[in-house]
């Protein structure tokens, strides 16, 4: 059942990507900015912050509070959606936040707010993780003290086989999906859902190869802060 | 490698700079024996310790730093003042008008109103409350003519240079005069066209603020 030549629907092998790029900085007047294209998915992150928290009760005296917004455009889906926040975007808000919160040293901003706005231009599946990815490389953008950056990447079973990065067809028809997100250098799982039914053989597969996915997008994402950051001259300062 | 000397890399949040026993300064964390970056900057390994010079972020305040400001708000006893960062700089009215200060006899209006920039000094600050800040020192005080430019906070100790060489390179090459805010705000006071090169200038090392060649490229700017 778990023969290794099953083709998966998009054509890719069992623990292969969609193609992702990822580019840092590119909205001017917000802190820190990325935008990611994770196979169709296409987000921006912005960041703002830290500032002064509004509402003024919200705020906590020794430490930043994070707000998290996830937000499809009206023309990121097939047929229209509509621009409010449905309660999946709420949800999927939360979500995030709880997914980079353990990543960012917050007493080190107290009385202050970290905004986090994404915006889902065109989405696929899976966009959750790349909301996470791009979150992630906003917020060290954004010049914010980090822990380590946060990638996240989902794994899951379609076609009777584990899969890594599940796109939506895989989703609609498959068994099983898994996103996971973790600070890879200290290999800790901020988020972790799963939908659907595993044994518990291929849930360790799955787990596996969600975390070897992770390790990729992280890689993604220090590429592209490089880019931006030290792009002239990698290595002249050093010696 | 002798041990005085000073090894430095290119880190991001996370990054692993170095294990074993060394003292962690700023932007690290220490977890276990290894020390992390917690910032995107240049990494510096050196006798004093582990730390992390950034290459982005807001300005923190701290105790001495001359900062650049525009009062955005007043009530009868103190301005605010926006500082370019997180808090708002408070000045009170007895920084301004001494102890003798009483709000029925002195006009908060008659020194400054919404809107007016100054120089000023941070008095205290410990992120508890908003920073106190005092115009009361040489070169401190409302900021009569001149222009501000900004560049990020962290960048500013290019913007000086060694031993403040980059302010003097850039003031003797443009004839501007530059007053330097910590928080990242810098007053031009000068010519137009004055104003127009050194302004150029900061905006070079603010793009090149991680390169080692930044005096020559600067240089070559001026004078062009």
């Amino acid at each position: 059942m778990s023969e290794n030549n099953i083709e998966r629907i998009s054509g890719r092998a069992t623990d292969e990507l969609r193609n992702v790029s990822i580019k840092a900085g590119v909205i001017k007047n917000a802190d820190g900015s990325a935008l990611i294209e994770f196979g169709k998915n296409k987000i921006m992150a912005a960041v703002f912050g830290p500032k002064e928290v509004h509402p003024k009760h919200m705020m906590v005296s020794d430490r930043a509070i994070i707000k998290c917004r996830y937000h499809m455009m009206p023309f990121s889906t097939d047929t229209r959606k509509r621009p409010n926040l449905s309660r999946r975007e709420i949800e999927i808000s939360k979500v995030i936040r709880e997914a980079v919160q353990p990543a960012i040293i917050m007493e080190n901003y107290p009385r202050t707010a970290i905004e986090i706005y994404i915006e889902i231009l065109q989405s696929d599946g899976g966009s959750r993780c790349a909301a996470i990815n791009a979150a992630s490389t906003a917020l060290a953008d954004a010049g914010i003290n980090m822990r380590d950056l946060v990638s996240a990447c989902a794994a899951g079973k379609a076609n009777g086989q584990v899969v890594l990065d599940v796109d939506d067809q895989e989703d609609k028809t498959g068994e099983a999906d898994m996103p996971i997100a973790m600070l890879p250098n200290m290999d800790l799982i901020t988020l972790f859902q799963l939908d659907g039914n595993l044994s518990k053989e291929e849930f360790d597969q799955a787990l596996e190869l969600a975390k070897i996915g992770c390790n990729k997008l992280y890689n993604l994402q220090k590429d592209a802060l490089s880019e931006k950051y030290f792009n002239e001259n990698n290595g002249k300062e050093e010696e | 490698m002798k041990t005085n000397s000073i090894e430095r890399k290119y880190v991001i949040p996370g990054d692993v700079i170095i294990q074993g026993d060394h003292k962690p300064s700023t932007n690290v964390i220490k977890q276990g024996n290894k020390i992390i970056s917690t910032k995107i900057g240049m990494a510096e390994i050196s006798y004093n310790g582990v730390k992390v010079i950034p290459l982005n972020g807001t300005y923190i305040p701290r105790t001495d730093d001359v900062v650049i400001g525009k009062v955005v708000e007043m009530n009868g006893f103190a301005w605010e003042v926006d500082i370019n960062s997180w808090f708002f700089g408070i000045l009170t009215g007895s920084a301004v008008f001494g102890k003798q200060f009483s709000s029925s006899r002195d006009s908060m209006r008659s020194q400054f109103n919404k809107g007016d920039c100054l120089v000023a000094k941070i008095l205290s600050f410990d992120r508890t409350r908003d920073p106190l800040i005092s115009i009361s020192g040489p070169g401190l005080g409302k900021i009569k003519e001149g222009e501000i430019a900004y560049i990020t906070s962290s960048k500013i100790p290019r913007v000086i240079g060694k031993k403040g060489a980059m302010i003097k390179l850039i003031e003797e090459n443009t004839n501007c005069h530059l007053t330097i805010g910590q928080n990242g705000a810098i007053l031009l006071k000068g010519t137009d066209d004055a104003r127009l090169k050194a302004k150029s200038a900061i905006e070079l090392i603010g793009n090149n603020a991680h390169l080692s060649d930044l005096n020559d490229r600067v240089i070559s700017l001026i004078s062009k």
